[in-house]
């Protein structure tokens, strides 16, 4: 499937991240521990400054994806993410693709039987991330197989 | 300080660690857990913890108190309603085990176009453990019901995404005939252990055939209704499909929605994972499992021509009712080059799979098209 192929491709990415972030703590701890044993020791920055840093990147882009949710950046990327991954996970975002009018539908019913709250102009700027950055396909009848991993099979 | 700080992508639990999934598990949503199986992860005949689906529409509970833990029968149609401990289930009722297929409703959600709303399911969303507990038909019995009896509804620990506590996430059932056969347990152990937390532990309702959903989870409280069940999850467009068929992306009325009762027939090929590459002189041994919701698979056939002509393959009869049925068949290519191995289960209605994806709902629900595996001769 094309969607499933660019969700393990965000998986894949996200996973890649959290190395990069593991990887980035590390280095930040070994920085930190060298501060603590040689505390004439300079980097040119302080460890508040560092930890900032950090902290900061919560809703840092890479390769034009949020890290954090896995959504396209382009314009009303935070409104959405504000807005739609407080009660559910942003992946149920990306796998639904649907028009205007059913996301509008679809906002409505989570107002009237999920406790969303009203988005007021918000709602025009989510609808138009949707619809533009994860359009519907056409998928027809039945698509063809693809994203085949070939393997010899042995007896 | 640093020591002890995690970055944000870390703190998420490794749910494959979590729930003890196998790694090729795929998660859908993480808030709250959806994870889908793979069509070879689901081989085994009794299908093991790590390759079942999980489904969730609310938050899994915490801190489950076993040794306290309450079922309460109530509701306008029994004669009084009466609660037991988890040991008065264990001792004082006859116990029962058997292999129950579970399918998600919106098991291959994805296929359908215009899409639907939901959890993008694949093939992965079904499986058929062992369940043991005792028959609902013996503790209704016990309890007693009232002639206008109806529908049973759960009634569950888990809590609700928006943290709301007056709020159920989930709340279904099934009329009082299918709460009455022999195979629908209140189960509490799968595969002869406790039933693991994200499969419903300590109390599961499972209800064989009809989509999951029925199967209620953690389930501490079961009402008898006078009306056919009105709780989340049971009203509007959820579990239901159009009464009478509509074209793709049509507009259906609430009340011209109708509740999914018995799922339909269909069938997976488990082995060999999709992709393999033969050498022309070798027979493809296949297998997989086959399912008909209430009713039994009379018949399983596969093609390798995209359903030009079609061969039988064996099938054995279900370990007991609602269990799902293995098949299997040796296959010989003809020529080299690129094939698919297309699989098709018949059930006792005579009723078949579609190759194509049946008709178009507005939530993706009951797509039972045809299975199929690529593979390459050379």
């Amino acid at each position: 499937m094309i969607e499933d192929k660019d969700f393990q491709e965000r998986i894949k990415k996200a996973e890649r991240t959290a190395y990069r972030a593991a990887f980035v703590t590390a280095i930040a701890s070994v920085l930190l521990l060298i501060t603590i044993y040689y505390p004439s020791f300079s980097f040119g920055a302080s460890n508040t400054e560092v930890l900032a840093e950090v902290e900061a990147d919560e809703d840092r882009i890479e390769n034009g994806i949020h890290v954090r949710t896995g959504l396209k950046e382009a314009a009303g990327l935070m409104t959405v993410v504000n807005n739609c991954t407080n009660c559910h996970s942003s992946k149920l975002v990306i796998q639904n693709r649907m028009t205007e009018e059913r996301w509008n539908e679809t906002i409505k019913w989570m107002q009237k039987k999920q406790g969303l709250w009203e988005l007021g102009d918000d709602q025009k700027i989510i609808v138009d991330y949707l619809v533009k950055n994860y359009p519907p396909q056409k998928k027809g009848r039945r698509l063809a197989l693809t994203d085949i991993e070939w393997y010899e099979l042995e007896d | 300080m640093l020591e002890g700080y995690t970055p944000i992508a870390l703190q998420d639990p490794d749910p494959f660690e979590l729930f003890k999934k196998h790694k090729d598990m795929l998660v859908l949503n993480d808030k709250p857990w959806n994870i889908e199986s793979k069509a070879h992860l689901l081989d085994d005949k009794i299908t093991p913890n790590s390759a079942m689906f999980i489904r969730n529409n609310g938050r899994i509970p915490e801190n489950i108190d076993a040794s306290n833990w309450v079922l309460t029968i109530d509701g306008e149609s029994v004669k009084q309603p009466k609660s037991y401990s988890l040991r008065d289930l264990k001792t004082k009722f006859k116990q029962h085990t058997y292999q129950l297929t579970l399918e998600c409703g919106g098991n291959g959600r994805s296929e359908y176009d215009p899409p639907a709303k939901g959890n993008q399911w694949s093939v992965g969303a079904v499986h058929c453990a062992s369940w043991t507990g005792v028959r609902l038909k013996d503790i209704l019995d016990d309890v007693g019901m009232k002639d206008d009896a109806v529908y049973i509804a759960y009634h569950s620990a888990d809590t609700h995404l928006s943290g709301d506590p007056s709020k159920e996430p989930i709340s279904r059932g099934c009329p009082v005939s299918k709460a009455m056969e022999a195979e629908t347990l209140l189960a509490f152990q799968m595969n002869g252990k406790d039933i693991p937390l994200a499969h419903g532990y300590p109390l599961r309702l499972v209800a064989g055939g009809w989509p999951a959903s029925v199967s209620g989870k953690w389930v501490n409280r079961i009402s008898v209704r006078d009306i056919v069940h009105d709780g989340p999850k049971m009203t509007g467009t959820a579990y239901r499909v159009p009464c009478k068929s509509v074209a793709p992306g049509e507009k259906v009325k609430d009340e011209d929605m109708c509740i999914i009762e018995s799922m339909p027939v269909k069938s997976l090929i488990t082995y060999p994972k999709t992709g393999a590459m033969i050498k022309k002189d070798k027979t493809l041994s296949i297998r997989g499992h086959a399912w008909a919701g209430d009713f039994e698979v009379s018949k399983m056939e596969y093609s390798i021509d995209f359903g030009a002509t079609w061969e039988t393959c064996a099938l054995d009869k279900p370990a007991n009712r609602l269990a799902w049925q293995h098949f299997s068949a040796d296959i010989k290519f003809p020529k080299t080059g690129y094939y698919e191995v297309w699989a098709r289960a018949t059930d006792s209605n005579g009723v078949s799979q579609p190759m194509v994806v049946p008709g178009w709902n507005p939530k993706g629900y009951l797509n039972n098209a045809c299975h199929r595996i690529a593979v390459k001769v050379s």
